[in-house]
């Protein structure tokens, strides 16, 4: 009895090279990014929170995929992003939330705020929305790009987590969920940000005064509380920039200190910043007062340059010991 | 509510040193006399952080607490002057026990030029930056820059009159009273005195900053 003969096994087939299901950019519009819920916990690594602006619309559109709040979502900003969904893979549910655009599945009208089956290699065309400024795209399984400090948001300030969408990017997507969405959501209350403020009819956010209003030169907090402050085209993550009467400070610079967003800042020039989700960690310029509340943070996140805003004096923060 | 009446929400302790500031409904800035009291506060604080407190974040004079939601804050409270305002022996507690050597090959795009206008020599200055002990004060500008203080008052110069475009990753630059590194290349108006190959920022360690607030620096010359 010889040993038995071993067949030739030839040389080692390669493997297709495959990306895996996920979208592909086709056109990624003026700005969109991915983001989740950030990287909060590392400010005093010079580190800023990040995440999704308008966090009510990116958990909302999470929902309806049947996706937890914290996978990832595409910030659309100003519509115009078309993907296109590669295989292999089944369907997946999509939902569009945040400021409403004309949404095109497949080449048909799809709903927003609603999940939407999509099929592989079927294309998503985001029109420009009607009003507000940010659209969050989610997929089911979600945007599953690396994370960087547990985070797969776009940071624009200090260039943390994946650059912003180009065409030909593949963004590779995470296991669908097992299940169909989950049923009763009711989405009528969240389904349409605030409207763009105009100045017939402005957007008003509740602002806490601290923690330096007294900063602020005599009468400027009632000037800041008071006027319709215009967002300014250089406006972005990092902060709203406000144009408006001048308030004058009467601090100057001050040993830097840490800054949360929402917090209003009044560099020399006067015209305030509100500071977004991508906000530098610290500053040295007076923060006069704080907009805290998420839902104020989200309708922040919809204004257009050129929209109006009011800062409207908040409840009175509690009191300190 | 005008604030020219006084800073709103606003406690004060003379007895300790400590402001305490609100921000907004789930925070509060707490000033402090020293950066050594705000260090050493914030690593006190860092056990909160996680369950109640988002951020912990010291400044020049200042740390700035923002907890999950008011309730959170609220529990807080009653300890903060006790964390804040901890009477400790001098030096103790507020820096790590041994300092971080950082090697650094001084020979700075503008070495020559503080060499000239401090009159040390490009030998003195380098001897001179690398003489002090230095501390971390607060994180800003990039991930992992971290405001140290400690300079030798002598290289106290006003940062550059216009910013470079590029700034080398592992600068060793000085601006006013701080010094730093950079952590990797980005635009900047800091002096600077020399590179160092020590990555200070790496988004996989743990942390990732290898200079934070608290943090003891040495800067040793490279031969």
């Amino acid at each position: 009895m010889g040993t038995a003969r071993c067949p030739a096994l030839g040389p080692t087939p390669t493997p297709t090279p495959t990306l895996g299901p996920g979208l592909v950019v086709l056109d990624p519009g003026r700005l969109t990014t991915v983001q989740d819920l950030g990287r909060p916990g590392h400010a005093h690594e010079g580190v800023p929170p990040s995440g999704a602006l308008d966090l009510p619309s990116h958990r909302l559109a999470n929902r309806l995929a049947g996706n937890d709040p914290t996978a990832a979502t595409l910030e659309i900003t100003l519509g115009g992003l078309a993907v296109t969904l590669e295989g292999p893979g089944p369907a997946r549910a999509i939902a569009v939330t945040g400021a409403p655009t004309p949404l095109l599945v497949g080449g048909q009208p799809a709903p927003l705020y609603l999940p939407v089956g999509v099929r592989p290699g079927e294309t998503l065309v985001l029109g420009t929305p009607g009003h507000g400024l940010r659209s969050y795209l989610a997929v089911a399984g979600g945007i599953a790009v690396a994370t960087t400090l547990g985070s797969r948001s776009t940071d624009l300030l200090s260039g943390l987590g994946p650059p912003p969408l180009r065409a030909g990017d593949h963004l590779p997507l995470g296991p669908p969920p097992p299940g169909p969405p989950p049923p009763g959501l009711d989405v009528a209350a969240a389904a349409s940000p605030a409207a763009a403020g105009t100045a017939a009819r402005p957007s008003v956010v509740a602002l806490h005064p601290g923690p330096r209003p007294d900063a602020l030169a005599p009468g400027g907090w009632e000037t800041l509380t008071s006027a319709a402050w215009v967002v300014a085209p250089a406006s972005n993550r990092v902060g709203l920039r406000l144009a408006g009467p001048a308030l004058r400070t009467v601090s100057g610079e001050l040993p830097p200190e840490g800054m949360a967003t929402g917090g209003v800042q009044v560099p020399p020039g006067g015209q305030p910043v509100v500071f977004l989700a991508d906000h530098p960690v610290t500053g040295g310029y007076p923060v006069v007062g704080v907009v805290d509340a998420e839902a104020d943070l989200a309708r922040l996140a919809q204004l257009r340059p050129g929209s109006v805003l009011r800062l409207a004096v908040g409840a009175s923060p509690p009191a300190t010991p | 509510m005008t604030p020219g009446a006084g800073p709103v929400g606003t406690g004060g302790d003379a007895g300790t040193g400590v402001r305490i500031r609100a921000v907004g409904a789930a925070g509060v800035l707490v000033e402090v006399d020293d950066p050594p009291a705000a260090a050493l506060a914030a690593r006190q604080f860092a056990g909160e952080s996680g369950a109640t407190l988002v951020e912990v974040v010291p400044g020049a004079r200042s740390l700035l607490l923002l907890a999950r939601d008011p309730a959170d804050l609220d529990r807080l409270r009653p300890r903060l002057h006790e964390l804040v305002g901890a009477r400790r022996p001098p030096g103790a507690g507020d820096t790590t026990p041994e300092p971080l050597e950082i090697p650094v090959r001084y020979d700075g795009a503008d070495l020559h030029d503080l060499a000239e206008r401090t009159g040390l020599g490009e030998d003195g200055v380098a001897a001179t930056h690398s003489g002090s002990t230095y501390r971390g004060v607060f994180s800003g500008f990039a991930p992992g820059f971290c405001y140290l203080e400690g300079l030798p008052s002598v290289l106290a110069l006003p940062r550059l009159p216009e910013p470079r475009q590029v700034v080398p990753a592992g600068s060793v630059a000085i601006a006013g009273c701080y010094s730093a590194v950079y952590p990797r290349s980005t635009p900047g108006g800091w002096r600077l005195l020399g590179r160092t190959a020590v990555e200070v920022w790496d988004p996989e360690r743990r942390p990732p900053a290898l200079i934070r607030p608290g943090t003891a620096v040495r800067f040793v010359p490279e031969r």
